[in-house]
């Protein structure tokens, strides 16, 4: 090994954990939030890079039927409840509507533009707005009626949501792999140091969006309500912020930096139906250095498992991954030293 | 009304009953859902192209999912010998479903034509015999191609798993018998999000040739990366789980050039005459792609395929012996695929003995060259 192997290894590994720090910050947001360690996380990871693949393809892309038949069942679910109710029907017909428009207008878009070959930027933009909304769906459906429930059973409705959506991935996009086109071909060289357009791209985003996360939490009305919701469920309750709107948000922005990660790395790697699990275990690795609690623990975290990964691999490639999950085990004994006893549930 | 029902349902089961005891009975069990349906269906598919009869005797076909789960295999199996009293097993296309059913074909004395190159241990899989190419024949092309190109050294980057472990002996066997040292083994997983470390270390170890162990899509990422660090595309070698068409669409320009071992069905019409497998190959193409559209054929329909070769050779040899449906008929198939010598089919030469129940001949192999985006064989 010498300095210019190191360097190239360095870029590589924090190329990788600046993905894997937003995945982190995702992770770290929807527990903070909703208490529900977000495994289907990577999920949308490989859904975003997927879905650009296909809209590359001029194929429409299977997670726009998931994504009508989704809203038409919270849809029904929320009309079911409301006449249960006893509300007025001209109500319940407004908010079905209204919860209808946003889906059915992204699906007719994707319909109209699937065959027409957009340039890459607008695809992606497509790619997002076709995934992100998923992620409140999914709330809606699947979390919202255990919102009280303990973390154990928000624990394992996250693992039948993430085995239902990985089958759902091999449904659409089928069991082979794709390989999305660079953003940026440029190449810029330091000596025996390559960065990549790509590279470049994924690091300014994920600073970007750090930077745009940190704003949003501490200059918005709606972040800071959702920092209330993090802090005391019942409190913001009391104060008037709507903790259900609030798990909504939070899936809606995990998604969102979801499919951002699948889209930043996809032109880098070959995404398959399956690849975003492995993907957001080490983003989850990375939140689990921070505490599930910490923004800039985790994203310090996910540096660390980038650079243990790309070091790991130039060393000892068949254990790679034994060293990146076995580092947990020392950073919770160091954390319940330190920490002490925590209040469980 | 009700008891018309009845009778019609009992007669057409005595019809079946009787017409199953002259017939030739074989069970199918292949994966038609779950992980490896990929596999599965493509062998049912295969299957569907078999002649209605072999040697005058009608072939009865139970064709069964397996669910790509073992146990459910066995059950198949079980379900096959005693109630349904085939002549022969087919399956399963899963490697861990295969080796579950080779159990059971050997206590009820059942020939096995396995669809996946299953590893059995020493003394077990008498009654199971192999229809796809073991991963030692698939090396032979490679290692012959490095000696008359005067290789002396390889890199080895292969899958994790049970594929990369059986080339890496495989290769590493042939290769120091040829004088050919290994200077790099690297591993990764298909879900990796990169190769820079294994393609540094590897390519700084600056070897003659690499071969790349995966299948499918999943081997253009280690291919990418190798040539990302500068290393040669047209030195990089890939197995025969890399060719399909997937790894030109995902690797573009970047494998043009590069080498792949495979056998010979799918790229038939491009084989030299001489070659035996030639026209089998090119009549499984146009029969496959004739029922399931085109460019759908592909190697699991074709070791499918080649089983009823198989069939019209042994089923005519074991007839002069016995009738089908007895004990007689199931040891008379065995000796026959043990005897039979050579039997060209359309993925090389199969030539079983009472040792070797893999089969292939040495030069089943074929070594491709990817060039302008298609296939090219290596003379």
């Amino acid at each position: 090994m010498d300095l210019s192997i190191a360097g190239i290894l360095l870029l590589d590994g924090a190329t990788s954990g600046a993905v894997y720090a937003l995945l982190a910050l995702a992770l770290v947001l929807v527990f903070a939030i909703t208490r529900v360690i977000f495994i289907p996380q990577g999920e949308f990871v490989a859904y975003g890079a997927l879905t650009l693949a296909m809209l590359q393809m001029g194929k429409l892309p299977g997670t726009v039927w998931l994504l009508a038949v989704l809203a038409v069942l919270a849809m029904l679910r929320d009309a079911l409840a409301a006449v249960r109710e006893g509300q007025a029907t001209s109500r319940i017909a407004r908010d079905a509507a209204l919860s209808l428009a946003g889906p059915a207008a992204v699906t007719l878009l994707a319909l109209w533009a699937a065959p027409r070959q957009w340039p890459l930027a607008l695809q992606s933009l497509l790619a997002l707005a076709i995934v992100t909304p998923l992620g409140p769906l999914v709330y809606r459906l699947a979390y919202r009626p255990l919102a009280d429930a303990s973390v154990l059973v928000l624990l394992i409705v996250s693992v039948g949501v993430h085995f239902a959506l990985t089958g759902l991935g091999l449904l659409f996009f089928g069991a082979e792999g794709f390989r999305n086109p660079s953003f940026w071909d440029e190449r810029f060289r330091a000596g025996p140091l390559v960065l990549s357009g790509q590279a470049l791209i994924i690091f300014l985003v994920s600073a970007a969006l750090i930077v745009g996360l940190w704003l949003f939490f501490g200059r918005t009305l709606r972040g800071k309500a959702l920092r209330a919701t993090a802090v005391n469920r019942l409190g913001a309750r009391l104060m008037g912020i709507s903790t259900d709107g609030a798990g909504r948000w939070s899936m809606g922005l995990a998604a969102f930096i979801g499919a951002l990660s699948g889209l930043l790395i996809g032109p880098t790697t070959t995404m398959f139906y399956d690849t975003g699990f492995l993907i957001g275990l080490k983003g989850f690795v990375a939140a689990i250095f921070g505490g599930l609690a910490s923004y800039p623990g985790a994203a310090a975290g996910a540096l660390f498992v980038g650079w243990l990964e790309s070091f790991g691999s130039f060393w000892a490639s068949a254990y790679k991954e034994v060293i990146v999950f076995t580092m947990i085990l020392p950073v919770l004994l160091w954390r319940s030293v330190t920490h002490g006893e925590t209040d469980d549930e | 009304m009700k008891h018309l029902k009845t009778w019609l349902a009992a007669a057409a089961l005595a019809a079946l009953a009787a017409g199953a005891r002259a017939d030739v009975t074989i069970g199918v069990s292949v994966p038609l859902t779950g992980p490896t349906s990929a596999l599965g269906i493509p062998s049912k598919n295969g299957i569907s192209l078999w002649p209605s009869t072999i040697a005058g005797e009608k072939l009865n076909v139970i064709v069964l999912d397996d669910a790509t789960d073992p146990t459910v295999g066995v059950k198949n199996a079980r379900r096959f010998v005693t109630e349904d009293k085939v002549d022969l097993i087919v399956g399963s296309a899963a490697t861990p479903i295969a080796i579950a059913m080779s159990d059971v074909a050997a206590e009820a004395q059942t020939v096995q034509l396995a669809l996946s190159p299953i590893p059995l241990p020493e003394g077990k899989g008498a009654w199971t015999f192999r229809l796809p190419q073991s991963t030692a024949v698939m090396s032979i092309p490679i290692v012959e191609h490095w000696k008359k190109t005067g290789v002396k050294t390889f890199g080895f980057v292969g899958y994790a798993d049970a594929y990369g472990e059986a080339w890496l002996k495989d290769i590493s066997a042939q290769a120091t018998a040829a004088g050919i040292r290994n200077v790099g083994v690297e591993r990764f997983a298909r879900a990796d999000t990169s190769i820079t470390g294994q393609a540094l270390k590897l390519v700084g170890a600056n070897p003659d040739a690499i071969l790349v162990a995966a299948s499918g899509s999943g081997a253009a990422m280690p291919h990418k990366g190798l040539v990302e660090r500068g290393y040669p595309t047209g030195k990089i070698y890939q197995t025969h789980g890399a060719a399909t068409l997937d790894l030109i669409r995902v690797g573009g320009k970047d494998v043009e050039g590069s080498f792949v071992s495979s056998g010979p069905a799918l790229v038939a019409p491009k084989l030299p005459d001489s070659n035996p497998s030639k026209a089998l190959g090119v009549r499984f193409i146009e029969q496959y792609e004739k029922a399931f559209g085109p460019k759908s054929a592909n190697q699991f329909g074709a070791h499918a395929f080649d089983a009823a070769i198989v069939l019209e050779k042994i089923i005519p040899m074991a007839l002069k012996k016995a009738k089908p449906g007895t004990r007689e008929f199931r040891a008379a198939l065995k000796e026959a695929l043990e005897t039979a010598g050579r039997i060209p089919v359309s993925q090389g030469v199969l030539n079983y003995t009472a040792t070797d129940h893999f089969g292939f001949t040495p030069d089943t192999g074929v070594l491709l060259k990817v060039v302008n985006g298609d296939w090219e064989v290596v003379k």
